[in-house]
């Protein structure tokens, strides 16, 4: 899908938006890494050379356990955190976070949403004051009653309404899905073109968290947003994201659009994954005949069984890993057009689905 | 399975009031639900739906400002000479019942467990306090326990930090199962652990389950796990029941509004794309609960009749191949098929919802 070589074409600080379906990425990380130091000269590699490419209009979904990665590589792509190598380009402009200017620059085109809205919002302030700030910081030069009509019209946007009987209201007033519409409308403040959600709907009860998601999408539609959807949730990705982002380990495992990628998954941690997450049309399932599951953990459990120095990240728990699996890191290789796997093994995991093997153009 | 025979947990018009200056919160309200030897009933519900209420009640675990003002619970485990009403009982017949006959799993092991003592040394308290044994002897089933829920004997001497969450929360079974209960209260076991943690967990309980007889009652918020778990469903709204049935009754004729609008709330992973539509709105406020059906702000099928409705629960009726009796619904006017009201009408109400939920799902 994202080639080097297009965003190298798109020079100039042009901020005009691109078809949806096509042209450059709105946001795009190149070999992107993040290492921890966690003292006595132990290093957590917690992203490690992540390619993705954002188009507006687009969602991506990142897909992985906890301690994945997947929040720190939101965190790189907000300028949270400096990575420890790669390139993050906006709007195919390198991304430059080394003054204030710069910084805010950079904020009000990419927004974060996190996971919980009880810890986002400020408890001692009012809807309409978390909403403000970002306007007057972002769209500076409007007059009192402007502010006044943006933060109407924001909450109207997140279908906060009547605007009026929610903007004087204080977060413990507001239900958890009110309170995460509030997070929704303060990022689109900043007129982002870019919106990273963590997690955004993680946190609700399950009958609210579709109407969310359905929110969120149509936010995304309405404004052209780049979305990167974070979730551990594998489903939800598959009914929500264009292509999925498969993460292990800091690695991204398995690339592919949604639908293929979660009916014929490629990569065993993506099987692994897809194997365990809960299938009500599944009744009489291995679960209750208490059999275990298809592909197991091959005795190691999760936790446990680490990220090995050398190798595939995946070799401990992987029921196919040999010798070669545990010598060599694997990178992402192409199995078909859409789609590509880390893994040695993939003549075996993905019969059907491997082609011809070659490296990839881009990480 | 069956729902025949003497249930080991009766619980029977429960309700329970929270009570505040605002006025009395009815977390459960008249709530009928029995669980069977070996049996594992499922217990769906939305945060403050009242599940956790009811589970913890049921065992007099509950503080004021909650209140118990009805209803009885009956336990008829073998152990127990007749079968006694935990309401009734005294301070030192409960604290022979906790634990020894009736066990909880917490759902955060973090909390539960005690982070200045080493797994061995929480096992032998609990051991020590339901058991009449030897020190040796309760340090020979403190390994054992370990041994049943696949932890290596090496970690009887770790302490909680250096556990991962999901040996935590596998300790926490082995806790509960350390007097060999006859029933165990599971309350979202595994909700703060990654699926395949969870998907390994489960499969354990199931396998702990069968290998060792006891009762489950499992909390959750995730009923496409009950599906998949649970024997017997029952779903918790606003503190009362609206619908029990078997797992596969409840996924292929769901009766009640709620219970049809949850399961078209959560994408599935596998199968064909199904059309989502989520339940637009919120739970009620328990405080001033709205006439009749607390769900019928939010209930598609919703009429004027259902502000008087009677919300006992009732056979669900009229369906040919549901011949079983115990598939009960509060619904008395909506069946597994009747068909969904136009939502023409409902979705201009809504707003835009609706609409972006469709559009989401085509």
């Amino acid at each position: 899908m994202s080639t080097m070589k297009g965003a190298g074409e798109v020079g100039g600080a042009q901020v005009q938006p691109a078809p949806a379906d096509d042209g450059a990425p709105a946001m795009e990380a190149v070999a992107l890494s993040k290492d921890f130091r966690l003292g006595r000269g132990n290093i957590l590699r917690a992203v490690r050379d992540v390619g993705l490419s954002l188009y507006r209009g687009k969602v991506i979904a990142l897909v992985g356990e906890s301690g994945s990665g997947k929040s720190t590589v939101a965190r790189l792509l907000a300028g949270q955190e400096q990575p420890t190598s790669g390139t993050i380009r906006l709007d195919g402009q390198p991304v430059d976070l080394s003054g204030h200017r710069a910084f805010r620059r950079h904020k009000s085109e990419v927004q974060l949403v996190f996971q919980d809205p009880f810890a986002s919002l400020n408890p001692v302030h009012t809807v309409s004051y978390h909403l403000e700030r970002p306007i007057r910081l972002h769209q500076a030069g409007k007059s009192k009653a402007e502010v006044a009509k943006e933060v109407e019209a924001l909450l109207e946007q997140v279908r906060l309404t009547p605007a009026g009987q929610f903007s004087g209201k204080y977060p413990h007033e507001l239900s958890g899905g009110q309170r995460q519409r509030v997070s929704f409308a303060r990022a689109l403040a900043a007129e982002p073109s870019v919106l990273l959600a963590d997690e955004p709907v993680s946190m609700l009860d399950v009958s609210i968290r579709l109407e969310m998601l359905s929110l969120l999408d149509d936010l995304r539609k309405r404004f052209r947003l780049a979305l990167l959807y974070i979730t551990h949730d594998i489903a939800s990705a598959r009914y929500f994201a264009d292509e999925v982002l498969v993460m292990y380990g800091g690695q991204i495992v398995e690339r592919g659009p949604a639908e293929e990628l979660t009916q014929r998954p490629a990569h065993p941690y993506t099987q692994l994954l897809v194997s365990s997450a809960p299938d009500p049309d599944n009744l009489g399932s291995t679960l209750r005949s208490g059999t275990g599951i298809k592909i197991t953990s091959n005795g190691a459990r999760p936790g446990e069984a680490g990220i090995p120095a050398a190798g595939c990240l995946f070799a401990p728990r992987c029921p196919l890993a040999d010798d070669h699996c545990r010598a060599e890191y694997p990178q992402l290789l192409q199995v078909s057009p859409a789609r590509s796997a880390a893994c040695w093994r993939l003549d075996i995991a993905a019969g059907e689905l491997t082609g011809p093997q070659e490296p990839q153009t881009h990480p | 399975m069956s729902a025949a025979g003497e249930p080991v947990l009766d619980i029977r018009d429960f309700s329970v009031v929270y009570r505040s200056p605002g006025g009395d919160v009815r977390a459960a309200d008249s709530v009928n639900l029995a669980l069977h030897p070996g049996e594992v009933v499922g217990l769906a519900g939305e945060s403050g739906s009242g599940k956790s209420t009811l589970a913890y009640g049921a065992c007099r675990l509950l503080r004021p400002p909650a209140l118990i003002t009805g209803g009885s619970i009956r336990y008829a485990g073998r152990r127990l000479s007749a079968p006694a009403d935990i309401l009734q009982m005294r301070p030192d017949e409960l604290k022979r019942l906790r634990w020894r006959e009736i066990a909880i799993v917490f759902q955060s092991a973090m909390n539960a467990l005690n982070p200045v003592l080493n797994v061995r040394d929480q096992l032998v308290d609990v051991i020590h306090a339901h058991l009449p044994v030897s020190r040796d002897e309760a340090h020979e089933k403190a390994a054992s326990l370990l041994d049943l829920v696949g932890i290596p004997r090496a970690r009887l001497r770790s302490y909680p930090h250096e556990l991962s969450g999901g040996m935590r929360q596998r300790v926490m079974i082995a806790m509960a199962l350390a007097t060999d209960p006859e029933v165990v209260i599971m309350d979202e076991p595994t909700t703060a652990l990654d699926v395949v943690v969870q998907r390994d967990i489960l499969a354990q309980i199931v396998e702990l389950k069968e290998t060792l007889g006891f009762a489950i009652l499992f909390i959750t918020h995730d009923l496409s796990l009950l599906l998949e778990l649970a024997d017997r469903i029952a779903v918790m709204y606003a503190g009362q029941l609206l619908e029990i049935g078997t797992a596969g009754e409840i996924h292929r004729e769901p009766a009640h509004p709620y219970t049809k609008g949850l399961l078209h709330s959560f994408p599935s992973l596998r199968g064909p794309r199904r059309d989502l539509a989520g339940i637009p709105g919120s739970p009620p406020d328990l405080k001033s609960p709205p006439p009749g059906c607390p769900f019928l702000p939010r209930c598609d099928y919703g009429t004027d009749a259902c502000t008087s409705v009677d919300m006992s629960l009732a056979t669900v009726s009229g369906v040919s191949t549901s011949a079983d009796p115990y598939h009960v619904t509060a619904c008395p006017f909506v069946r597994p098929d009747t068909p969904a009201p136009a939502k023409a009408a409902k979705a201009a109400e809504a707003g835009t919802d609706a609409r972006a939920a469709e559009e989401l799902t085509s």
